[in-house]
């Protein structure tokens, strides 16, 4: 691709000598075409737009999404790309009615979309000016928008249009407020009010009573009670329904109702300590056509439970993550008419074998399995799973510790469609990975914590999982070079690889990992043999670089930054503890524009100055982790600026830890679980 | 004494030419009593008086319709009826005990009393010719016997009427000035009801050996204490009026009686009166508590008990009320008319709908209203969390404001005005150059710790923060990098941020620097 472009361009040049280019020749239409085509990495986008001016004209013409990394480039992006209508602000913290003013008068009618949900610092003017100028604004997400009050929510209103709204925890917007919108923003079919601490049933009923095409509503956290049901469970077309944590919610309240709502297909009634299967069979009386049921932290899984649920035929997603299970009740849901594709029980107390078994031999159509932290089920389940589930894609298992390493043999014989498979703290070994290995449909592989598999193991995956994209080897202290060399060799698409802890890993792994393009996540910590040479060469060679976690990486210093700060562009947040970095390398990491998030505890060279200039240099930092002694140290207006323009500080105060034995540290861990 | 003649001698006539009027009704097949019910409720609705004749006549008309069928097909069981009177007679007795009645002429009573005497031996004279006669001859015409009974009737009645009226002059009321309509109406309304049993005693005279004079003295006495009775009556539908009426109740038409008060009866401040002073009360408590002014015998625990409701226990008719202005649905002409429930209730209604709103809120100064009990109400919440619709509206509670709102297509919830003029709004420029004046204060301050040292001021501004700014960024060493750079620290405040620190890595390493063009593309994804 790369060498293509380069040509291109060398094409380019070659007819502006001539004054003849061959570019503007292209038709519009073939141009649009390509730039349709180029959308896995939006940096394609950009070289392609410089290739001559007539693309570049095209590019911007053609370009309806922006997401911006800078509020004060605005005004000029937008000169450039006329024809917005999806907007992304969700990397810039700072923006301000100004900014909202200038988005508003530059894409007028064009925009239809906009995400605030991680800006801060605008209010109700800019709100305003935005509903008034953009009339065919259908989404707006103003989640997190803690400081906004009912003006806002009055200012949104005026988007007449409006038919998406996220306003999740917006805590200061009232009744009056939701009023303001149920009445102006007839259209909506979507509103999120999650962790809207102010809105009560006055709100809810008002939103069900005028807006009538709602489709999704999520109520989660509200101080609600029944008294908005009745008109909730009128909507006609409500099929999302998000309730978790509705504590004013009740079994008699969900009883009194008359009628279910017949058009839910998503029900999510997390965490709803006052509501058992009486209430909740009432409230899906009517649903026949419910498809997925969220009822994690809620009742116990009883055959009571099971027994409501024998109605809904539609039903494929059952999540239960969190609730008190009897085997009883999960026989129940075995001998339950209907069959389900997704199931989650993590973190279930009480799933045994006996249960989980009945019940997985009745769900033959099973496509995902999560069964994390269900510490009592042993091979028996797994070789149930593996015989009746053939189908399944996603298996999360992590901390079965009692299933022992013959079973995970049978997953790989058995289980060969697998996508994704989670085996965080396993007992596997390298016979397990064998014939896991036999799933060529691998993407995700979470091996965090197994202490018993090696490279040899490791090898058997990076030759035959081809798609691998994710890869955790967090503390599965056995695996050295070796191993990654295989995968880095096997597994090209790989995106995000885990190996922190994995002490015998050297620059050499990384090396060959800077073969796979396509890495934007790279953890190495506590790796004290990574050096900055090995940094350089995935700067180098993993260009979509977002996440880089280097922490307790002691060989690590400026020398490794200097090539991240040049080839990385792409980089958003950086983990720098403990490593040897020191001013300059902290400041020349400010010339990549996208970074965000920054975590520098225990920097032994860094001085308060250097950290002050590269704090200063880096104009995009959204978030800071420091130790609490530089706040003594640095003038506290200089800290007043940066939040000024956005920046967080997290303020650490955690002692110099020296590195345990791995094996030590698992022993640590299991002492602590109960 | 001259008004209480004059005032007996009103009665008298007004007696007589109800009686006058009697013996056209006898002759209809009907029976005498409930015609003559019938007349008294026609002057019922004439005087407007209280609501105690309407209670008294029903009682009248219910027990005696069934006894004056009897009478006129067979009088077998007389014992029974008499009983009854007797009974009532017993009670009465017993209330007259307790209350006596001051100040009268006896005189004047004596006359009138031996006057009634000649007049019942009169008529028993008469009866007991009637008995011998049946006696002798059977099979007689019944004509005959109609002819009889009309005269016994006429006779009685006219008896009646005096015996009441006689009673009336006791009436302490009657000596006072009051209005000079209600109080007579209050003698005969008094009347109807002794009227009732006092006749059907002496019809059943023709039978048995018939009741003595006295009891019908005794009864004479009744009609007293029915006029002060009509007090009570009235509080009890002021009892009821607080509970305040439930409009839309369905009472079919004809179920109820319907009464009629006049405009300016409405309007009068009070309606319990003083018999013996003529202050006037809202409360008929408040007259009671007032009469022990007058006396101990207004002081006895009877006379001050609140009247109890045991006579109304009897099955009544309903008695429900028309407003007097024409045309409003709740008077009985409309076509709709929906009767109001209690004499508080035409009151408001009449002051709601049909009179001027006299009364302003102090506090907001546009809120007015007719009845006083309103406003004060009003005056309890008003300024207290308004709850404002976009359409002006307020209201005192939330609910109430998003029930109108659901109500009301386009109606919105107003925000109030204070709250759009929070801080975030207007100052947001001024935080923008704040922001601006930050950067570059501490650009300056960034600057001068390098080898320019421009801006001594700056430095100084820095100064409160770090002791010595020159120390504090001292150990960056910037030598090593090229620092002409620095010239340009102090830039707008939101300039491109790589190419300002372009120096930096050029200083620092080999690698070639990305170009300016292509910044602003870079920050794009």
């Amino acid at each position: 691709m790369k060498r293509q472009k380069m040509t291109i361009e060398f094409d380019d040049n070659n007819s502006n000598k001539s004054n003849n280019n061959l570019f503007d020749l292209l038709s519009e239409e073939i141009v649009f075409a390509i730039l349709d085509l180029l959308n896995t990495n939006p940096l394609d986008r950009k070289s392609f737009s410089l290739v001559c001016k007539s693309v570049y004209n095209l590019e911007s013409k053609h370009r309806k999404t922006l997401k911006p990394l800078r509020q004060e480039h605005l005004p000029r992006i937008l000169n450039r790309y006329p024809h917005i209508s999806h907007l992304d602000l969700s990397l810039c913290p700072r923006i301000n009615d100004n900014s909202l003013t200038v988005i508003s008068n530059a894409c007028k009618d064009s925009l239809r979309s906009i995400d605030l949900s991680r800006s801060r610092f605008f209010s109700y003017n800019g709100l305003m000016s935005l509903a008034l100028n953009c009339k065919n604004l259908v989404d707006v997400d103003l989640s997190n928008a803690t400081e906004l009050r009912d003006a806002a929510a009055a200012a949104v209103a005026e988007a007449k249009n409006l038919e998406r709204l996220w306003l999740g925890r917006c805590k200061l917007i009232t009744d009056m407020g939701i009023g303001c919108i149920a009445v102006g923003c007839k259209k909506l079919r979507l509103i999120s009010l999650k962790w809207c601490l102010g809105v009560t049933d006055l709100g809810v009923d008002l939103i069900a009573v005028k807006c009538k095409e709602i489709r999704s509503l999520d109520l989660s956290y509200l101080p609600i009670t029944n008294k908005c049901l009745p008109s909730i469970l009128k909507l006609q077309y409500l099929e999302d329904l998000a309730m978790e944590g509705c504590f004013g919610i009740d079994d008699d309240s969900l009883t009194a109702l008359k009628h279910g709502c017949k058009s839910l297909k998503r029900l999510d009634m997390s965490s709803c300590q006052n509501i058992s299967y009486v209430g909740l069979s009432s409230l899906i009386s009517g649903a026949g056509g419910l498809e997925q049921l969220t009822l994690a932290y809620g009742c116990p899984v009883t055959p009571a439970l099971a027994n409501s649920l024998k109605n809904l035929s539609a039903l494929q997603s059952v999540k239960l993550d969190g609730c008190m299970v009897t085997s009883a009740g999960l026989k129940a849901l075995g001998n339950c008419l209907i069959s389900l594709r997704e199931l989650s029980l993590s973190k279930c107390l009480g799933v045994t074998d006996e249960g989980l078994s009945s019940l997985v031999t009745k769900h033959r159509e099973l496509r995902k399995l999560d069964i994390t932290c269900c510490r009592k089920i042993t091979d028996a389940s797994i070789a149930h799973i593996s015989s009746s589930c053939g189908n399944l894609t996603s298996l999360r298992m992590e901390s079965c510790t009692l299933v022992s390493r013959e079973a995970f043999v049978l997953i790989g014989q058995r289980c060969q469609f697998l996508e994704e498979l989670d085996l965080t703290d396993n007992e596997i070994d390298d016979e397990g990975l064998k014939s896991i290995s036999r799933c060529s449909k691998l993407s995700s592989l979470k091996l965090g914590i197994c202490l018993n598999i090696s490279d040899e193991g490791l090898a058997y995956i990076g030759m035959h999982c081809s798609k691998l994209t994710e890869l955790d080897l967090y503390r599965s202290a056995e695996i050295t070079d070796a191993g990654i060399l295989a995968i880095a060799s096997g597994c090209h698409d790989l995106e995000m690889i885990n190996m922190s802890y994995c002490r015998d890993i050297t620059d050499s792994s990384l090396i060959s990992l800077s073969k796979c393009a396509r890495l934007n996540t790279f953890e190495s910590r506590g790796c004290p043999l990574i050096t900055s040479l090995g940094i350089a060469a995935i700067a180098v060679g993993c260009k979509q670089l977002t996440k880089l976690d280097i922490k307790k990486c002691h060989n690590i210093d400026d020398n490794g930054m200097l090539p991240l700060a040049h080839f990385s562009q792409n980089l958003r947040q950086i983990t720098l503890s403990y490593s040897s970095v020191t001013d300059v390398g902290l400041l020349s990491l400010a010339s990549i524009s996208c970074l965000q998030n920054m975590t520098v505890l225990h920097l032994k060279g860094l001085t308060p100055s250097g950290l002050a200039a590269a704090l200063l240099a880096c104009g995009g930092l959204t978030k800071v982790k420091l130790h609490v002694a530089f706040k003594s140290l640095l003038p506290h207006p200089l800290f007043e600026h940066l939040e000024a323009r956005g920046c967080v500080f997290e303020w650490r105060d955690k002692q110099f830890q020296a590195e345990l034995d791995p094996k030590c540290w698992k022993l640590q861990l299991e002492d602590m679980i109960p | 004494m001259d008004k209480k003649d004059r005032l007996c001698q009103e009665t008298w006539a007004k007696s007589s030419s109800s009686g006058n009027e009697l013996p056209k009704n006898i002759s209809t097949e009907k029976p005498s009593f409930i015609n003559f019910n019938f007349n008294s409720q026609q002057y019922e609705q004439k005087w407007e008086d209280t609501s105690i004749f309407g209670s008294r006549t029903n009682s009248s008309f219910q027990e005696f319709n069934p006894q004056s069928e009897t009478q006129s097909l067979l009088p077998s069981n007389p014992n029974d009826h008499i009983k009854m009177a007797d009974q009532e007679n017993s009670q009465i007795n017993e209330t007259l005990q307790t209350n006596k009645i001051p100040d009268w002429d006896p005189r004047a009573m004596l006359n009138n009393l031996s006057f009634l005497e000649q007049k019942i031996h009169q008529l028993q004279d008469l009866v007991h010719l009637i008995v011998g006669r049946r006696g002798q001859v059977l099979g007689r015409p019944d004509e005959l016997v109609t002819q009889q009974q009309q005269l016994v009737t006429a006779d009685l009645t006219s008896i009646i009427v005096q015996l009441i009226s006689t009673a009336g002059s006791l009436l302490p009321s009657v000596k006072h000035t009051l209005s000079a309509t209600t109080t007579p109406v209050g003698q005969l309304g008094g009347i109807l009801f002794p009227s009732g049993t006092g006749m059907n005693n002496s019809v059943q005279q023709q039978h048995s050996s018939g009741s003595k004079v006295s009891d019908q003295s005794n009864q004479m006495d009744v009609t007293g204490n029915c006029g002060t009775e009509q007090n009570y009556s009235i509080e009890e539908h002021e009892m009821k009026d607080e509970e305040d009426a439930e409009e839309g109740e369905n009472l079919p038409p004809g179920s109820y009686e319907i009464l009629q008060l006049e405009k300016e009866e409405i309007l009068a401040p009070h309606t319990h009166f003083c018999t013996i002073c003529g202050k006037g009360f809202k409360r008929d408590a408040n007259l009671r508590m007032h009469m022990r002014g007058h006396g101990d015998e207004y002081k006895t625990p009877a006379a001050l008990a609140k009247p109890n409701k045991e006579a109304s226990s009897e099955p009544v008719l309903i008695k429900r009320y028309s407003c007097p202005f024409t045309g409003c649905k709740r008077n009985k002409d409309h076509k709709k008319f929906q009767p109001l429930k209690t004499i508080l209730c035409v009151k408001n209604h009449y002051k709601r709908t049909h009179c001027d709103k006299s009364y302003t809120c102090s506090r907001c100064n546009t809120k007015k209203f007719s009845v006083i009990a309103d406003l004060k109400t009003h005056e309890k919440h008003c300024g207290k969390d308004k709850w404002l619709c976009s359409c002006g509206t307020t209201f005192s509670r939330k609910d109430k404001l998003f029930g109108h709102i659901a109500l009301f297509q386009g109606h919105t919830p107003a925000i109030p005005p204070d709250e759009t003029k929070g801080p975030a709004g207007p100052s947001d420029k001024g935080d923008e150059n704040e922001v601006a004046n930050k950067v570059g204060s501490i650009n300056y301050s960034f600057g001068s710790g390098g080898a320019n040292g421009t801006g001594a001021q700056n430095v100084m501004d820095v100064k409160g923060g770090v002791d010595d700014p020159a120390s504090y960024f001292s150990p960056l060493n910037f030598d090593t990098c090229n620092f002409g750079g620095f010239h340009e620290f102090p830039r707008p405040p939101f300039d491109d941020s790589e190419s300002s620190f372009s120096f930096l890595i050029s200083g620092l390493c080999n690698y070639s620097q990305k170009t300016g063009g292509e910044s602003s593309s870079n920050n794009i994804q």
